[in-house]
C-alpha cells in the first residue's frame, strides 16, 4: 500500500498551490496527481506518486551519486544501464 | 522507465551482491520494515544472493496486515448500513475480518466502491449527494497526507456526506516496541523509503540509538534494496549504530515539511491496536477535535468491543519478525490466498503472501 511510482510531469493544471493537479507519464501510462505536497515541482520534474498525490520530487543529483556510488564498485556504468 | 529500470540493472546487483559477499565476515539478521520491500526481496530473488548467515526477517510494514478485525468489521456494518458506500482502497477488500470480508459482503448486497485515492471519495461524496461516502483510511505515513488534503477538501466544498473511518498507523512506534521486545533478535533495520519520503528519518536517530541498531532509509528496487543492506552490513562489521540514507533521490532528512504540517494541524496521535500483535501506544492517527466531525466513528453508531484473532494464525509473530511464514502449521495448506486465515497471507504486501506467491515455502 506504500507503494509509489516515478513519474514524469507533462502538465501542470491550476495555480493555487493546494488544488495544483498534474498529469503525470508513467513509462506513457498518463494519470492525474496531486502536487499540493510538491510546490516546487514543474513540466519535465520526476515526482514520486502514492494514490494520486506527488509525496517528493527526484533529486537528479542524488540519483546520479547512487548509482556514481554502485559503479565503483564495479557495477554497470550509469549511461550503460536499460 | 526513467528513476525505475536503473534499480533494476543485473549488473549493479550483481556488484552489489558481491560486495555485500567480500564485507559480512559474520552471520547477520536485518529486519526489512515495509511488505512491499518483502514482496520485492523475494519477487527479485535478493534473498538467493546474501552470503549464508545473512538473514531477512520480515517487519509489520503492511497496513491491510495490521488493521484489527473490529475495524474491519466496522467497515462491513458501514458497508452494510442503507445510505452508506464505503469507499477503499483494492487492497482491503480481500482481507478477512471476523466473519466476512468487504468483498464477501458486497456480493450479499453491501455497498462497497474502490478508490484509487482519497480524492476519488470526496468526488464520489459531491456525486452522491442523498448517500453517506465513508472513506476506509488505512495506511502508513505515506498516505496520510492524502486522506488529511481530502478531508480538508471535503470541508471546502462543504460536503455533509464525507467522512473516513481512521485506521492510520505510523512505524516508528511499532519499532520501537518490537526492538524493545526482550524476544528481538533484530540486529539492523531497512527503514520503508516511502515512509520517510514524508516524515523524514529524524524519527529513527533515536531508535537507532537506543537500541544500538543501524538504520538504513531504503528504497524498493532490488538495486536499492541491495545497497541499503550493504550499507547496514557495513555499520554492523564496523559496530556502528547510525541512521543512513541510502533513497536519497526521494528522502530527505526532515521529510516532505509542507505534508507533515497539515497533517499535524488535522491529526493527533493515539493509541493504536495491531492485529496480531496488541495495542501499542501513541502508534495510531485520529482526527483532531476541530476535525471530528469527519470521523466515521462520531458520525454512526457503530459495534464496539473487541474480536478473537483465529487461534491457528501466527500473523503476530511473522508481523514481528520471529517467526517466518513457512513456520505457520497452516501456511499453505489450511491457509492459502484463496482461504487466508490472516491478513498477511491475502495482503499484496504480507509476507506469507509473498512467500507462498514466489515459492518459498520450505527453509
Amino acid at each position: 500500500m506504500c507503494l509509489a511510482i516515478p513519474g514524469e510531469i507533462i502538465e501542470i493544471t491550476g495555480a493555487d498551490p493546494l488544488t495544483r493537479m498534474a498529469r503525470v507519464s508513467f513509462g506513457g501510462v498518463v494519470r492525474e496527481a496531486s502536487l499540493a505536497y510538491v510546490p516546487e515541482a514543474k513540466p519535465g520534474d520526476y515526482v514520486l506518486v502514492h494514490a494520486g498525490f506527488a509525496l517528493q520530487t527526484i533529486d537528479e543529483e542524488e540519483a546520479r551519486r547512487t548509482l556514481e556510488l554502485i559503479a565503483q564498485m564495479g557495477g554497470a556504468e550509469e549511461e550503460g544501464a536499460p | 522507465m526513467k528513476h525505475l529500470d536503473e534499480y533494476r540493472d543485473a549488473g549493479r546487483a550483481r556488484a552489489l551482491a558481491a560486495e555485500i559477499a567480500r564485507t559480512a565476515t559474520r552471520p547477520w539478521r536485518i529486519m526489512e520494515i515495509c511488505g512491499g520491500q518483502t514482496h520485492a526481496i523475494l519477487r527479485f530473488g535478493i534473498d538467493q544472493l546474501l552470503p549464508p548467515g545473512l538473514e531477512l526477517v520480515h517487519g509489520p510494514g503492511c497496513p491491510v496486515c495490521v488493521t484489527p478485525l473490529e475495524l474491519i468489521d466496522r467497515a462491513i456494518e458501514l458497508a452494510q448500513t442503507p445510505g452508506v458506500v464505503l469507499a477503499s482502497f483494492g487492497d482491503m477488500l480481500r482481507v478477512p475480518g471476523s466473519k466476512t470480508d468487504l468483498l464477501a459482503a458486497r456480493a450479499a448486497g453491501a455497498r462497497v466502491a474502490m478508490v484509487y485515492s482519497p480524492l476519488e471519495a470526496v468526488r464520489l461524496a459531491g456525486e452522491k449527494q442523498d448517500q453517506q461516502i465513508v472513506f476506509f483510511a488505512v495506511g502508513f505515513e505515506t498516505t496520510v497526507p492524502g486522506v488529511a488534503l481530502a478531508v480538508r477538501e471535503a470541508r471546502r466544498l462543504g460536503l455533509q456526506n464525507f467522512s473516513i473511518l481512521p485506521a492510520h498507523v505510523l512505524v516508528p512506534p511499532a519499532l520501537r516496541a518490537i526492538l524493545g521486545s526482550p524476544q528481538s533478535r533484530i540486529q539492523g533495520v531497512l527503514a520503508a523509503g516511502h515512509v520517510c519520503t514524508v516524515e523524514g528519518y529524524e524519527d529513527y536517530e533515536p531508535l537507532a540509538a537506543d537500541f544500538g541498531v543501524p538504520v538504513v532509509v531504503t528504497g524498493f528496487e532490488p538495486v536499492d534494496l541491495l545497497q541499503g543492506i550493504l550499507l547496514c552490513v557495513r555499520q554492523l562489521e564496523q559496530g556502528r549504530a547510525e541512521v543512513e540514507n541510502q533513497y536519497a533521490r526521494a528522502v530527505r532528512r526532515e521529510g516532505n515539511r509542507e505534508a507533515k504540517a497539515l497533517v499535524r494541524e488535522m491529526f493527533e496521535p493515539v493509541d493504536r491496536k495491531w492485529r496480531g500483535i496488541g495495542v501499542i501506544p501513541s502508534s495510531g492517527l485520529a482526527l483532531r477535535p476541530a476535525w471530528r466531525e469527519f470521523d466515521a466513528e462520531a458520525r454512526f453508531a457503530l459495534s464496539t468491543g473487541a474480536v478473537e484473532e483465529p487461534s491457528e494464525c501466527i500473523s503476530g509473530l511473522v508481523l514481528q519478525g520471529a517467526k517466518k511464514p513457512y513456520e505457520c502449521a497452516a501456511f499453505a495448506t489450511r491457509c492459502t490466498p484463496e482461504r487466508p486465515l490472516g491478513a498477511p497471507m491475502v495482503s499484496s504486501e504480507g509476507a506469507c503472501a509473498a512467500y507462498y506467491r514466489y515459492g518459498r515455502h520450505h527453509v
